[in-house]
């Protein structure tokens, strides 16, 4: 059983990983192509699978549908260089649990780590849950039927024609450790889906990077968010909330998100 | 051979030897048959004067002739032949039989009857006396050096005199009682007929060159040289000058080709820019997309050790500080990358309320240690009371990195000095503001959402010419004319235009153009009163009352300027395309097409002013919000 598998066909990035995540006590594995990385995930059990999108013969994408299709037990993360909002979206709508972009520092790999590590541990104890084996505690609170959400991090809700609300899953704070900041962004800036919306401090000072569910202009905050933070940790999905915005394209953004009616851990 | 060939094409000279031919013909044509009247009046002339003296030969011989006095005849005809012109006189009788002569071995000879000379007569059975003078003259030459000679017989009549002499040697019954023939040289004429020909030629020759030479100085003052210079003209736009213009040709055809031919070059760049700005976007993101993939790998590699080292080494303060730098500039890296994709999907800038010094001030630490290996002082004149302005820093930061680097780049000397300098500037709302509501009296809507000018609806408006009819897409922006025409219509000609729904006039009868004095239409644009614009498609002018009182938009005006060697004129237009470098092969031709994009982005402009050998100066102009 290992933590994490690292698939990039750049060996510097391969060793940096590796180094990394073994100076946290992580049980890391690698290779350099996504055809070998299948047989390994087939083969072992890795917690979380960390995997570069533009790769020769498999890129990253394929290896994404594969895991999918295969039902392999093991939380995706999308790295690359080509690092654009569309492949963000487009990983975490394919199933992955978070993207990163390159080049990235040595806080927003092990952020993203402890988070699927986490997520791993989450769902391993909602499969617990469902046999009867830990009822003791609610794990999460899923966000509200009408809601839509991008991956399992950001949620929307489109409030009245022309203007939506955004914010953060439970589930995504539910994999982070408790808040030390919050940092929003001002009022009249502009979002792109898939742009980092705003950045979690944690207590052991990991930055966490929220992805904007949807692109537009931001026209209010939650100004008592940034007094009291726990209001996030509390209550995620009304008195949490992020930003109030108007959206800028709605139809071709919510392609990528998937309603929270029909949540899947 | 090649230049000669060249030469003669040129129509100038094709024009010349048309010229000089079609008048040396005419010329030729005319003097010749000049000379030949002139000639013939010479000749004639001569044989009446030959005629006269035959007939004063005749008159002062008569009393000799009717006393029968052979002696005195003889002398008088031979003094008169002695004169230089006349070659010989000669008397015979009806039968041929030589009578008198100036040359006495003849006297008493018969002439020879089928002789050229007898010919007048006696060929045609006619009575010598009623044959004209020029048939009794003969012109003839004695050997082909020798001048030509004339010859010319007189009849001597009977008359009451002659048979009622004493002598009685003609009877009452003869008509005709002798002939005098007399020949002359034409030496004289002969002069006369040849200075006459040698004046003819020289005046047709000198003619002929003096027109020549003068169609030539207007054929190259009129044609040759307008041509040229428009083949010159042609030859800069082949070669991608788009900037070349022709000089004012006058005011014929050609000035009129001359100015079609500029008007043309216009529309021309005009077009090639437009295409530029599409085609920079995919050319790029292609690009970029590349870029972003190559870098971002060994960046990562940077990134990863030094952010771990970072973390590693926490209780050794000294190496932290370096660290931080790498890790710093190599996030710095990254926004840059990430910069140009942006830029090449057009995508919006991350904005912050940032002061404009600071960015300033970051950019410099970035570039000082090139600035130093270079000797160049770099001078900041902030205005210290300047407002925030609404910006990504990272990508300003990046334009004025770019700016200082190509101002360094540009210096050559010792003394190189970069000056930057902040302000605050006003500017009218007048190719900035965009009409966003539209209305007809009636209240119906204006606005087009389907056709669209860089994005933003238009207002549509039914319009109707005189040959055509169809509608108008005003440019929604005040003041930038960029309007669309779905109808034919004249240069010069009013449009009358209209509601496209209910069809109400939107012309204001009441007033006119200020500044081409057609009719203006009007409509209203909510909440900020009445448009006015100009029916004259050559027309730009616009006015939007409450719009422009409603004033100025304020611009931190940034300038940055360098004493270098500047940029040549026909460069300065093109620096902002994509893909152009004056840097060979140290540049990428990007560095000034993705501050542009930058710069748009923040919705302000940027402006270059350059002057070779003085140096560079760039303004921004970025708003405050």
């Amino acid at each position: 059983m290992y933590d994490i598998l690292i698939i990039d066909d750049e060996t510097v990035i391969n060793e940096a990983v590796v180094k990394i995540a073994e100076s946290e006590g992580y049980k890391i594995d690698s290779c350099n192509n996504a055809i070998d990385g299948l047989k390994k995930l087939k083969k072992n059990q890795y917690k979380v699978t960390l995997c570069d999108i533009m790769m020769p013969e498999m890129n990253g994408f394929q290896l994404l549908n594969e895991v999918q299709s295969e039902g392999i037990n093991t939380n995706v993360i999308m790295i690359t260089g080509f690092s654009t909002v569309e492949n963000a979206v487009k990983s975490l709508h394919m199933g992955a649990i978070d993207f990163i972009p390159k080049p990235f520092t040595f806080d927003e790999l092990i952020s993203s780590i402890s988070r699927g590590l986490e997520f791993y541990n989450l769902q391993e104890r909602i499969k617990n849950s469902q046999i009867g084996q830990d009822e003791d505690s609610i794990i999460y609170v899923p966000c509200p039927p009408k809601y839509m959400k991008l991956g399992n991090t950001s949620w929307m809700h489109i409030e009245y024609e022309g203007a939506a609300v955004i914010g953060v899953t439970d589930l995504f704070l539910r994999t982070i450790k408790s808040l030390s900041s919050v940092e929003l962004m001002a009022v009249d800036d502009v979002l792109i889906q898939g742009s980092t919306c705003t950045t979690l401090q944690t207590e052991d000072e990991t930055p966490h990077n929220i992805m904007a569910p949807i692109g537009g202009k931001i026209v209010e905050r939650n100004e008592k968010l940034l007094e009291n933070f726990s209001l996030l940790e509390k209550d995620p999905y009304f008195e949490g909330w992020l930003y109030r915005i108007i959206p800028a394209d709605i139809e071709y953004d919510m392609k990528y998100l998937v309603p929270c009616s029909t949540e899947r851990v | 051979m090649k230049r000669f060939k060249q030469k003669f094409n040129k129509i100038a000279l094709k024009l010349i030897i048309a010229v000089g031919i079609t008048t040396a013909i005419i010329i030729s044509i005319y003097s010749y048959f000049n000379l030949q009247s002139q000639n013939d009046t010479l000749l004639s002339e001569f044989e009446r004067h030959a005629n006269q003296l035959s007939n004063t030969i005749i008159k002062s011989t008569r009393t000799s002739m009717l006393a029968y006095d052979t002696e005195t005849t003889h002398d008088i005809i031979n003094t008169i032949g002695e004169d230089k012109c006349i070659r010989e006189v000669r008397l015979f009788n009806k039968s041929g039989k030589i009578i008198y002569s100036t040359t006495p071995s003849l006297i008493g000879t018969m002439v020879d009857k089928n002789a050229e000379s007898c010919d007048g007569c006696h060929s045609s059975d006619r009575v010598l006396e009623e044959i004209p003078i020029d048939e009794r003259s003969r012109i003839f030459q004695l050997n082909p050096d020798s001048s030509r000679i004339m010859g010319l017989m007189n009849p001597i009549y009977n008359e009451p005199s002659c048979w009622e002499a004493d002598c009685h040697v003609h009877p009452k019954s003869k008509k005709l009682l002798g002939v005098l023939d007399i020949t002359m040289c034409l030496k004289e004429v002969d002069k006369a007929q040849r200075e006459s020909t040698i004046k003819l030629i020289v005046l047709a020759l000198t003619s002929i060159l003096v027109l020549s030479l003068l169609i030539g100085f207007f054929v190259k003052r009129w044609i040759d040289d307008p041509v040229s210079k428009l083949m010159l003209a042609t030859r800069e736009i082949s070669a991608g000058n788009l900037n070349y213009s022709v000089k004012d040709l006058g005011n014929d055809e050609l000035g009129i080709l001359g100015r079609a031919f500029n008007t043309m070059t216009k529309k021309l760049s005009e077009a090639r820019m437009q295409l530029f700005q599409s085609d920079k976007m995919s050319s790029l993101g292609r690009l970029a997309a590349g870029v972003a993939h190559e870098i971002n790998n060994p960046l990562t590699g940077v990134l990863t050790y030094s952010s771990f080292l970072l973390k590693r080494t926490k209780n050794n303060p000294e190496m932290q500080e370096d660290l931080k730098v790498i890790v710093r500039e190599t996030m710095r890296s990254r926004e840059i990358v990430k910069g140009l994709l942006d830029f090449a999907r057009q995508s919006v800038p991350k904005k912050h309320n940032v002061k404009a010094r600071e960015i300033i001030d970051r950019a410099v630490v970035v570039v000082n240690n090139q600035l130093i290996l270079k000797h160049i002082e770099l001078e900041k004149r902030f205005d210290p009371d300047l407002p925030m302005i609404t910006v990504d820093a990272d990508q300003i930061q990046q334009v004025f990195i770019n700016l200082i680097v190509n101002a360094s780049d540009a210096i050559e000397n010792d003394n190189g000095k970069i000056i930057f300098s902040t302000s605050l500037t006003n500017l009218l709302p007048y190719g900035m503001t965009q009409i966003k509501t539209a209305f007809c009296p009636k209240k119906h809507n204006l606005i087009d959402n389907e056709i669209k000018i860089e994005a933003m609806p238009t207002i549509k408006l039914k319009a109707a010419a005189a040959k055509s009819s169809g509608q108008i897409n005003l440019d929604p922006i005040y003041g930038k004319n960029r309007h669309q025409y779905n109808l034919q219509i004249k240069p010069g000609e009013d449009v009358h235009v209209s509601c496209p729904r209910c069809d109400i006039s939107l012309i204001d009868e009441k007033v006119q153009c200020p500044k081409c004095n057609s009719q203006i239409f009007t409509f209203e644009s909510p909440p900020n009163g009445m448009f006015e614009g100009c029916t004259n498609i050559n027309c730009d002018w616009q006015r939007w009352m409450s719009v422009d009182e409603g004033g100025q938009k304020t611009y931190v005006k940034i300038i940055i300027e360098d004493n270098g060697g500047g940029i040549q004129p026909e460069d300065l237009s093109r620096i902002f395309e994509p893909f152009f470098s004056t840097k060979g092969q140290k540049g990428t031709g990007l560095g000034l097409a993705v501050i542009w994009g930058i710069v748009d982005n923040h919705n302000g402009t940027i402006t270059v002013e350059s002057e070779i050998g003085k140096g560079t100066k760039f303004t921004i102009l970025l708003p405050v919000t």
